[in-house]
């Protein structure tokens, strides 16, 4: 085995090692592990060559880096975690719409034990998390499969943070047990759990075989930017989900929310509007639109459904009844869902379009020459 | 490279895990048994004379027409509903003959602060029966031992929400012993509800001198022993707050007083 620059000699058996046909770049190779899950080996070559790119710019210059052949199992795991993810959300909103919150008032342990009576409350805060603990051992997976497979760094250290996410998600939401689900608290964790999932989502989507083929990049001259657009729609609908969470804690009252909701219409319409001028004929960041309008669309109708429920319908109720649960789950399930298609949209314009060579220019000339 | 990466992964174990024993070791949670400290009785120091105290009566009613609540819904926990064969209402707003109110927590508000009172060693009780409060409102004196028990065969967990005093959330099984607690501060009132069974809810009145009544069903109240003063009788109703009036007793003088809430009012915490 050929001996390189700065290359620990002694680690020629260990996990990571050298590839003897390379032309002396170190890559990585996890040959025992591989062998062991019979996971395929990518090699890849990594050029240490040019400006150090931030994670923004490296998404947009991806196609120039795509390893031989995507690993699908990865891919798939990946997506069945974002699944698993979204399943976990309906079951954190189940229990804050049962008012379930503190059914179990200890943790780590249910009532001393893993597997407490599932009787009333107990049942939605428990299965809450058994499926969090479900979605955790699935991230560690996720994390560890990356690393073993991804010739990318930035996606590992994405899987990575991942794992980061959902090991603070934990804790905070063991924070609101035992501190009494005080109201930051319990927005905060709200909100994390969204920010998990479309780290997550974006997984699913950076290990995907499309966005790893070659596909066709067109220019985008307009301004603003499509790429701006579509990252301050996502943030906006990050800012107004964050609202949503501290109504629903009594952080806050309504009215940001309602706010916020006014908002984000007006983003998502700004971006519609210039995908349809720009890239009328555009297939993927059309279908993309078409997405995000469509969950938009059902979360503003869902806003006002739940708007009446909660304020007027369920007023005098003795109980979290069928109609107010049914309502205000769905109204937070679905607010996940258009944040996840205002995500798909901002990376499928990160992924498809690149900003005009003039505008380039002007803006950084060092960029400009990549 | 590898060494950077590995003392990162043992350092964020150990912080990760340093965090997670802080934070299981941290909790607000208190032992049934554990109360407490009580502040000293606040007050002046004036005794009240027993040859000249008074009394005020009176009754609470609602004017106008009840609001229409919907049935609980026990199917959550089959325990609950076998034992509640009948259909169960909500305790909100419960009215009797005339429009006499149940469940209303009359007390002197002010002006005692030339006295002080001491702490009653008896304690209240506060029962869980049938998955209901049973009562659905009680009331003590800053300090008094509440004594929790729970006569179903269910687990129930007891969480006051009170905003002047300290919060708890305690399970108990069946056949657990009583929980006793108490709290330290004046607060009318304290809403206590069971998150295993979201519609169990109650209130704990907590008042700092021992002037005070919960109404029945047929709304009356009597506070005796009052020394001769002028005095704010406030009546709290968990559904649409607080009235006044006041009042003034001579020696040995006894007062009625008639309450009212006003039905078309908007409820309390609009």
């Amino acid at each position: 085995m050929a001996r390189l620059p700065g290359f620990n000699a002694g680690k020629t058996g260990s996990f990571w090692s050298l590839c003897a046909e390379c032309d002396g770049t170190r890559i990585r190779r996890p040959a025992a592990m591989t062998q062991l899950l019979r996971l395929p080996v990518i090699h890849s070559r990594l050029s240490r060559s040019g400006p150090k790119l931030g994670f923004w710019a490296k998404l947009g210059r991806n196609q120039r880096r795509m390893p031989a052949a995507p690993n699908q199992g990865v891919h798939r795991f990946a997506i069945f975690t974002a699944c698993c993810t979204v399943l976990l959300l309906t079951a954190g909103a189940l229990v804050t719409s049962n008012d379930a919150g503190l059914a179990v008032p200890d943790w780590p342990l249910s009532y001393g034990s893993l597997m407490p009576p599932m009787i009333g409350g107990i049942f939605y805060e428990h299965g809450h998390r058994m499926i969090a603990t479900l979605v955790g051992t699935l991230t560690i997976v996720l994390a560890v499969w990356l690393s073993l497979v991804e010739p990318r760094r930035w996606v590992r250290r994405l899987g990575w943070a991942a794992l980061g996410l959902v090991i603070a998600q934990g804790l905070l939401g063991g924070l609101t047990v035992l501190l009494y689900l005080p109201p930051a608290v319990s927005s905060a964790h709200a909100t994390l759990a969204q920010l998990y999932f479309i780290t997550v989502l974006s997984l699913a989507v950076f290990t995907s075989p499309w966005w790893q083929s070659d596909l066709e990049v067109r220019e985008d001259a307009g301004s603003p930017a499509l790429r701006t657009l579509a990252v301050a729609t996502t943030a906006s609908i990050v800012v107004q989900l964050i609202l949503g969470a501290a109504f629903r804690h009594n952080l806050f009252g309504i009215v940001p929310h309602l706010v916020g909701a006014g908002v984000a219409a007006v983003m998502v319409i700004l971006t519609g509007v210039a995908i349809k001028k720009r890239f009328r004929d555009f297939r993927p960041l059309r279908r993309a639109m078409v997405l995000l309008h469509a969950t938009f669309g059902t979360q503003i109708l869902l806003g006002g459904v739940t708007y009446w429920v909660v304020f007027y319908a369920s007023r005098n109720d003795p109980q979290p009844l069928p109609l107010f649960i049914s309502v205000t789950v769905a109204h937070v399930v679905v607010g996940a869902l258009t944040l996840a298609a205002s995500m798909l949209v901002t990376l499928t314009c990160y992924r498809i379009l690149r900003p005009s060579r003039a505008m380039e220019v002007s803006r950084s000339p060092e960029r400009a020459a990549i | 490279m590898k060494i950077w990466r590995s003392r990162t992964l043992v350092s964020s174990l150990a912080i990760g895990s340093a965090l997670v024993i802080t934070i299981a070791g941290c909790g607000k949670k208190e032992t049934p048994e554990s109360t407490e400290s009580v502040p000293a009785p606040a007050g002046g120091s004036a005794t009240i004379d027993p040859s000249t105290v008074g009394e005020v009566t009176g009754t609470v009613a609602l004017v106008g027409s009840a609001p229409t609540f919907k049935a609980i819904n026990m199917s959550a926990e089959p325990y609950c509903s076998k034992a509640n064969t009948k259909t169960v209402m909500p305790q909100d707003v419960v009215v009797g003959d005339k429009g006499a109110l149940d469940n209303v927590v009359v007390y002197v508000k002010d002006d005692l602060s030339k006295y002080s009172f001491d702490t009653p060693k008896d304690s209240v009780a506060l029962n869980q029966q049938g998955c209901m409060y049973e009562p659905h409102v009680v009331a003590l004196m800053a300090g008094q031992t509440l004594e929790v028990k729970n006569d179903d065969q269910t687990t129930h967990n007891i969480h006051p929400m009170p905003k002047d005093n300290r919060e708890w959330n305690t399970s108990q099984p069946p056949g657990a012993s009583p929980i006793d607690n108490s709290f330290a501060r004046q607060e009318v009132a304290i809403p206590v509800k069971c998150n295993v069974h979201p519609w169990m809810k109650g209130y704990i009145a907590v008042l700092k001198n021992p002037f005070f009544a919960v109404t029945t069903k047929d709304g009356k109240f009597d506070l005796k022993g009052l020394p001769p003063g002028t005095y704010t009788i406030e009546a709290w109703q968990e559904h649409y707050g607080v009235v006044d009036q006041q009042v003034t007793i001579g020696p040995k003088e006894s007062k009625s007083v008639h309450l009212s809430f006003n039905a078309s009012a908007p409820p309390a915490g609009d």
